[in-house]
């Protein structure tokens, strides 16, 4: 059994709860430092980006969480993904940026030209529903990411390492298989980890 | 590639993003990029705060378009814009412009004392007003992606918003605890729609997201309003009618964030300033209380 937080500080919360619940795991709602402690990995839900990360600036959570990722992995989605992006698109810093990619906020536009649409993506048989809200795309991948999913041709969702990002909010549909992806890479990184210990 | 927009999912998606968060009123470009960075999830652009608007009296109409152009074009964060009851222009002119969400809204003079939008034909989602289940049920029923309290908007005191928030969560327990054959006898009760009685007895919850709004002053207000269990709050006049917006601005966001974090909210409620001045409801002539605007 593995221990999974979400980040608790603003955004879909209750949704990605309800998403791992039904998994082979604990459920941590992070809203204090220490709670990452003891954890085997991190969902970073979907919210408001610049919201969340003014919250993380004020809690002192942007060491903790940059140390986190060097050690375990972590799951973004949406506002997640551009936490994790190592470059963003008009911006001059990133946030955690561990994930070797380039984000653009709102690539799709704005809450008029939110969207869904019928995701075909690596690992999974039949087609997801990508859900996107004033959703990012991934603009650059850089060496070493895998490509999950795409859109038009943007990057909608990867994995780099223990990272895992999309765009759109699989917290959103009753459809957990990226949560499952993500539980399965937690729990293969835990069986590594233990093995080299 | 087959791709839908103004679907349910995305539009009552959108404001499950907001949770936890506070949306703020602003009036200018100035005062949006004030409430960014104090941590708000999205601004409310309007031409007056409703404090003003009880103020000036007369008609209180959908905000000039430069304005909500001047606020979409200063922030990353969400804009939402208000108007009219039952005004299906000037929704459609703040569609057209790109705000992300419409607040059909009580605090501006109605157009339609009987009819309020039918908000599923529009690509950009809704939030409606509510003193109780029924009325916030009869929103959903016309397409409303997102409720919150009346309150008392413009009066800084917040004991209406406890009121509406309080018999809303009461209502929607009381339907968790019913049996299936007695929902439609509460449907009818609660002049409500039944299938919507039905979905709140299976989540246990509503089936939108929930904010508190109308009165909310200070941090405490804030925290209180999450304790009752808002999803988050909307400030109206708030922020900008106190001595130092932008410490009124984080301290509220925090204490939303925090709100049963009693220490934190101490602290951070040290030295604000004075709050924006209160209105005893009950000084309030019945045709001043906007909450009776709107069914």
């Amino acid at each position: 059994m593995v221990k999974v937080g979400v980040l608790g500080l603003q955004g879909a919360i209750r949704e990605h709860v309800k998403a791992l619940e039904t998994k082979e795991a604990e459920i941590v709602v992070v809203k204090r430092i220490e709670q990452l402690d003891d954890l085997d990995g991190l969902v970073l839900p979907g919210g408001e980006s610049t919201t969340m990360r003014r919250l993380i600036n004020q809690y002192g959570f942007l060491e903790p969480l940059k140390a986190f990722a060097a050690e375990k992995p972590i799951f973004g989605t949406c506002a997640g993904l551009i936490l994790l992006a190592e470059r963003i698109d008009g911006m001059e810093e990133s946030h955690i940026g561990v994930m070797n990619v380039k984000a653009k906020r709102n690539a799709f536009g704005r809450q008029r030209e939110s969207f869904e649409a019928p995701l075909s993506v690596v690992g999974l048989e039949e087609p997801f529903i990508g859900v996107f809200i004033r959703a990012p795309y991934i603009e650059e991948v850089g060496e070493g990411v895998e490509v999950l999913a795409t859109f038009n041709d943007k990057v909608v969702a990867a994995r780099d390492g223990r990272f895992l990002a999309c765009a759109y909010h699989p917290e959103l549909t009753d459809d957990d298989r990226m949560h499952q992806l993500f539980i399965d890479m937690v729990l293969e990184f835990k069986k590594e980890g233990l093995a080299t210990e | 590639m087959n791709q839908q927009t103004g679907t349910d999912r995305v539009k009552r998606g959108m404001a499950e993003m907001q949770k936890g968060g506070v949306i703020m009123d602003v009036v200018n470009a100035e005062q949006a990029k004030i409430a960014e960075e104090a941590g708000a999830v999205a601004v409310m652009a309007l031409e007056r705060v409703p404090s003003d608007i009880r103020a000036a009296g007369g008609v209180a109409r959908m905000a000039d378009p430069t304005i909500v152009e001047e606020v979409v074009n200063a922030v990353s964060i969400p804009v939402m814009a208000k108007c009219r009851i039952g005004h299906i222009v000037e929704a459609r002119v703040l569609e057209s412009m790109g705000v992300d969400y419409i607040d059909e809204s009580e605090v501006l003079t109605p157009v339609d004392e009987e009819y309020h939008l039918d908000k599923r034909k529009y690509t950009v989602p809704f939030v409606c007003g509510a003193r109780n289940l029924g009325e916030a049920l009869r929103r959903v029923g016309e397409g409303a992606a997102m409720l919150r309290t009346k309150g008392e908007p413009g009066t800084g005191n917040v004991v209406e918003a406890v009121r509406h928030q309080r018999l809303i969560q009461s209502q929607i327990r009381k339907i968790s605890s019913m049996s299936e054959d007695e929902l439609m006898t509460e449907a009818k009760n609660l002049q409500a729609p039944f299938e919507l009685l039905l979905q709140i007895k299976e989540l246990g919850r509503l089936p939108v997201v929930n904010f508190a709004a109308g009165g909310i002053a200070t941090p405490a207000d804030a925290a209180l309003m999450m304790e009752l269990g808002s999803d988050g709050v909307f400030v109206g006049s708030g922020i900008f009618k106190s001595d130092n917006p932008e410490k009124f601005a984080k301290a509220i966001v925090e204490a939303t964030t925090h709100y049963q974090d009693y220490e934190l909210i101490a602290k951070i409620s040290k030295n604000l300033g004075i709050a924006m001045p209160g209105i005893e409801i009950s000084s309030l002539q019945p045709t001043e209380r906007m909450q009776e605007r709107g069914w």
